[in-house]
């Protein structure tokens, strides 16, 4: 146990602390909700099959397929269009094992089957207060809920099938502070990619990330995820926000959140998830809003994160020489001009509702640049369903886009959606590695606001422009 | 696949990779991780560095030297393993044939998996992986037991392992059987859980 003032991660790591740590051994924590894909799964159902061991809480293991599947629809003979046999026997383990074992898998027939960080909040089984946990690692996504959620590896996957505990040692906690009041065309992921330039790709490694502030308090819960999402792109191990009366208003609306009595009883609980006053982090970041720009990346890592205005920096190090070489961009210059091939909008940071209604706003009575390519992909079947239903999917395919089903698709490029070698996209995505996105693929990371607006353009623009009459510019519409 | 090879001593020569913030996608690209099982990685390992455009291999690359055959220590630039969860990562290096990755950072998802796999993260003040970095043909001992990584002119750097970690890679203990003895622990806090 913590003594003193605790903070918000003090209170969620005690609470789950099964056996303490000691010098001789990490703690082990005990874990409220695992989330499985098919991806990062099948060798650790293969360990337990090896030593003949059960799934302890098939109850608190939720699945879905998301990373190999295609977007396109099936065909007229039914199938669904793979990009490899590799990719569909991946699929088709994962039901298997979820079968055998009885988790409850979300797959193409439930229409409920999304990215693993999209559809587990939407059905409210990401509640404030749990450790989260996923062989993923986004999963500091659901760390928006008050949660304690972190992306863990394949050997790690099995321990938790098998006992339901991770050992940990404790690590340090950051608080990162955004107060004031964001610009009209500046977002969530603007602010990550702000905090992620500031404190550097490294800077957050061996933390937890409490954000906090007003700007935070004034953000929405999809904002909050496109924000907490990222936190691994700084090196953290997770990131979080505590839970408010905007956490409880999205829970009561889910279908699987407790109802009635007991949602009334969880809420009390809920309220009491906060830091305590004068509790102490390792290490305290202070941002103010109003120097957060529309923010995209020059260079190959999160970390080269910069104004869309301003002047792409001289290379630091020889990674950032290598880096600006593979982008193909010049120091001195903005990114703002920069002609784009692709524009992708999805995956886990930005392929919810908020973000799709974001890229309709631009979109609607504008068309695509002739040359750009532009995908948007829902993040999960409910989104798609909920997107429709507003006819986003209508603006989107008639300003010449491609409107598909839900995946990761070309945010991980594992499924056949592919940037060409050369081409540069500007992605809503979260990783602007060399390749992320196909070999020899170019990424610039940014909004989902910034990527609609440099589909139109033809190349990256400020969309601050849509906002305030005095920066617009000529734009083909 | 259950029981891990112990790991007490390694004794190798070094492949450089100075580079900061290597990713796992650069470890190991997505489009291989279609695989359920873990073998075979080491040959997609580094591919889109190791390959030039038109699949050949790339001569320049490091681990594509003659000379770095059957080395079995990576010294890599700060941040090292940054990036996705895959644990495709350390499968891939350790059937690459390497025992250990030293640097003056290792991401932390990267690090707890390499340990499962008997890979060996070594962390250095970043003056000393330099240094390493000019000399990489001597011969390196790294000593788990003492958490000493010792050079061939007789330079000693201790490094910090985590006591738990230590005993798993000198006996080969897995972790999972560690948890699966924790069981009547796990049990009492369910039943305490439940009784909230």
């Amino acid at each position: 146990m913590t003594s003193g003032p605790r903070t918000l991660f003090d209170k969620l790591w005690d609470a789950h602390v099964v056996v303490p740590e000691s010098e001789q051994a990490p703690a082990v924590l005990y874990v409220d909700l695992h989330l499985v894909h098919e991806v990062t799964s099948p060798q650790a159902f293969a360990e337990l099959d090896a030593r003949g061991l059960p799934v302890r809480r098939p109850d608190l293991t939720k699945a879905t397929m998301d990373h190999s599947t295609p977007t396109l629809p099936a065909g007229a003979d039914g199938r669904l269009p793979y990009y490899t046999e590799a990719a569909e026997n991946q699929v088709d383990m994962l039901a298997a094992n979820c079968a055998r074992h009885d988790i409850e898998l979300f797959d193409f027939g439930s229409g409920q089957r999304g990215i693993v960080h999209v559809f587990a909040p939407e059905l409210g089984f990401t509640r404030p207060g749990m450790t989260i946990v996923c062989g993923d690692s986004h999963t500091s996504t659901h760390g928006a809920f008050g949660a304690l959620a972190f992306g863990i590896g394949t050997s790690e996957v099995g321990h938790v099938l098998a006992t339901q505990c991770l050992l940990q040692r404790r690590p340090k906690t950051m608080a990162v502070t955004v107060e004031g009041e964001l610009a009209p065309g500046v977002g969530a992921k603007d602010v990550i990619l702000h905090v992620i330039g500031t404190i550097g790709v490294n800077g957050g490694t061996g933390h937890v990330i409490e954000y906090r502030g007003s700007t935070i308090r004034a953000m929405d819960m999809e904002q909050r995820m496109t924000l907490c999402n990222m936190s691994i792109e700084a090196g953290a191990r997770a990131g979080m926000v505590a839970p408010d009366e905007t956490t409880f208003a999205w829970l009561e609306n889910t279908p699987r959140a407790p109802k009635g009595e007991a949602f009334e009883a969880a809420r009390a609980r809920w309220r009491e998830l906060r830091g305590d006053e004068g509790a102490r982090f390792d290490a305290e970041v202070a941002i103010d809003a109003r120097d957060i720009r529309p923010t995209l990346t020059w260079g190959t890592h999160p970390g080269t994160a910069i104004g869309v205005d301003v002047p792409v920096p001289e290379a630091a190090d020889a990674a950032d020489r290598k880096g600006l070489e593979y982008m193909g961009l010049q120091a001195g210059r903005a990114l703002a001009g920069t002609p784009v091939d692709v524009v992708f909008v999805g995956s886990c940071t930005n392929g919810r509702l908020g973000d799709m209604r974001e890229v309709a706003r631009v979109l609607r009575g504008r068309r695509v640049a002739p040359r750009v390519r532009m995908l948007v992909v829902p993040g999960s079947g409910q989104v798609k369903r909920e997107a429709e239903a507003e006819g986003i999917d209508v603006v989107v395919r008639e300003a010449g886009a491609e409107w598909r089903e839900p995946g990761c698709s070309m945010c991980i490029a594992m499924n056949g959606d592919l940037v060409e070698p050369g081409q540069l996209a500007v992605s809503t995505s979260n990783r602007n590695f060399e390749g992320r996105q196909g070999p020899g693929s170019r990424t610039l990371l940014a909004s989902p606001l910034t990527a609609a607006w440099a589909a139109v353009n033809g190349q990256v623009g400020d969309p601050r422009e849509l906002f305030d009459s005095s920066r617009s510019r000529e734009v083909a519409t | 696949m259950s029981t891990l090879q112990p790991l007490q001593r390694i004794v190798s020569a070094a492949v450089v990779l100075a580079q900061t913030n290597i990713d796992t996608d650069r470890i190991i690209p997505a489009r291989f991780l279609s695989t359920t099982g873990r073998e075979g990685l080491g040959a997609h390992a580094f591919n889109d560095w190791r390959r030039r455009a038109d699949g050949s291999p790339d001569p320049d690359f490091p681990f594509n030297r003659p000379q770095n055959a059957g080395r079995s220590i990576l010294l890599a630039g700060r941040n090292f393993g940054c990036g996705s969860s895959r644990e495709h990562a350390p499968w891939a290096l350790r059937d690459l044939g390497l025992r250990a990755v030293v640097s003056s950072q290792i991401a932390d998802i990267f690090r707890n998996n390499a340990l499962k796999n008997g890979l060996l993260p070594v962390v250095l003040p970043e003056a000393t992986v330099q240094e390493l970095m000019q000399r990489p043909d001597d011969a390196i001992e790294i000593d788990v037991a003492a958490r000493e990584l010792r050079t061939a002119d007789g330079q000693v750097h201790r490094f910090a392992l985590d006591a738990f970690a230590r005993t798993c890679l000198l006996e080969g203990v897995d972790e999972l059987s560690y948890l699966l003895g924790r069981a009547p622990d796990i049990q009492l806090y369910e039943e305490r859980l439940h009784a909230r």
